[in-house]
């Protein structure tokens, strides 16, 4: 099942990567980070079938990873929308040259 | 590695790459965002698949639990989803279609079938991680080494939460009126911030 495992995370990364660049909502872009961490995830799942527990443990990091990440971004998401009133990323280009 | 294995992987793998696509064309945030917590699951699933039970559990926990409910609170909070389009059914079908599925799964849940012997579907392959799992648990193989091999990390983690928690509390509370936003933390980072969108605007 690893071929699989790894053509199905392949995948939902690439379609991720997709929803990122395609897409202007800022929350739906930070959704697909998060689908994209998630397809890492089933790789990390997958070899540690194979190769021991550590992938699994590694598994354990990214989702804390992907918690703190998902408050703090919300967090800045929010605070700027206080600012905007926009969340959709083509308004905010406050640095932009 | 029985047929029946090799069916519900490949079952939950094409919901969640099908799961996906919807949710990355979906217009309405909430829309995604459910779609999003569909992939999430069947994700689950795959791992429970390959032997990582603990992770499953802690995938619907965490994610689906938690991370997508903040999502989902955000949102909302923000008003970015359309409630007419959520509450949008077209028709007495979709209501028939799922009144059915519901009425089958209590069936499910109800009915006390006969026992059957162990099904030859869910005996476990010997090469697998579960065979060891048995003997120890899910929990402990993934738990010792988290505690030994990998506890600087672990502790680090540990930081790294407590700053993501003050950071975004930091950046999500509003500034009173009349607070000074020189001695405020938050107003520290945020009014340069306020000044240049207001010079921008000007310009």
């Amino acid at each position: 099942m690893l071929a699989e495992s790894l053509f199905f995370s392949a995948v939902l990364f690439a379609i991720g990567v997709v929803g990122v660049l395609t897409r202007r909502n800022a929350i739906i872009i930070f959704m697909c980070v998060e689908l994209m961490l998630n397809a890492v995830n089933l790789t990390f799942v997958a070899f540690a079938r194979d190769y021991g527990y550590g992938g699994q443990v590694f598994v354990v990091f990214v989702m804390t990873v992907a918690a703190a990440e998902a408050a703090v971004g919300l967090a800045i998401i929010i605070s700027i929308f206080r600012h905007r009133q926009t969340v959709n990323l083509s308004d905010i280009n406050l640095l932009k040259g | 590695m029985t047929l029946f294995y090799q069916f519900c992987f490949y079952l939950f793998g094409l919901v969640a790459v099908a799961s996906a696509c919807i949710f990355v064309t979906r217009k309405n945030p909430v829309a995604a965002a459910l779609w999003l917590v569909n992939v999430l699951f069947c994700l689950a699933a795959l791992f429970v698949l390959l032997d990582a039970q603990f992770i499953g559990a802690i995938q619907v926990l965490v994610y689906a639990g938690a991370i997508m409910v903040v999502f989902l609170f955000v949102i909302m909070l923000l008003n970015l989803g359309q409630a007419t389009q959520i509450a949008d059914t077209r028709g007495t079908l979709p209501y028939l279609g799922a009144g059915a599925l519901a009425i089958v799964v209590l069936a499910a849940m109800l009915v006390r079938l006969p026992h059957p012997a162990p099904m030859e579907v869910f005996r476990i392959p010997a090469d697998s991680l579960a065979v060891e799992a048995r003997a120890t648990g899910a929990v402990e193989p993934v738990a010792v080494p988290l505690f030994t091999e990998y506890l600087l990390a672990f502790e680090v983690t540990s930081v790294l939460l407590l700053a993501a928690v003050v950071g975004a509390v930091v950046l999500g509370r509003r500034r009173q009126e009349g607070e000074d936003p020189a001695t405020d933390a938050g107003g520290a980072v945020r009014a340069p911030l306020g000044d240049i969108a207001e010079a921008a605007r000007a310009r």
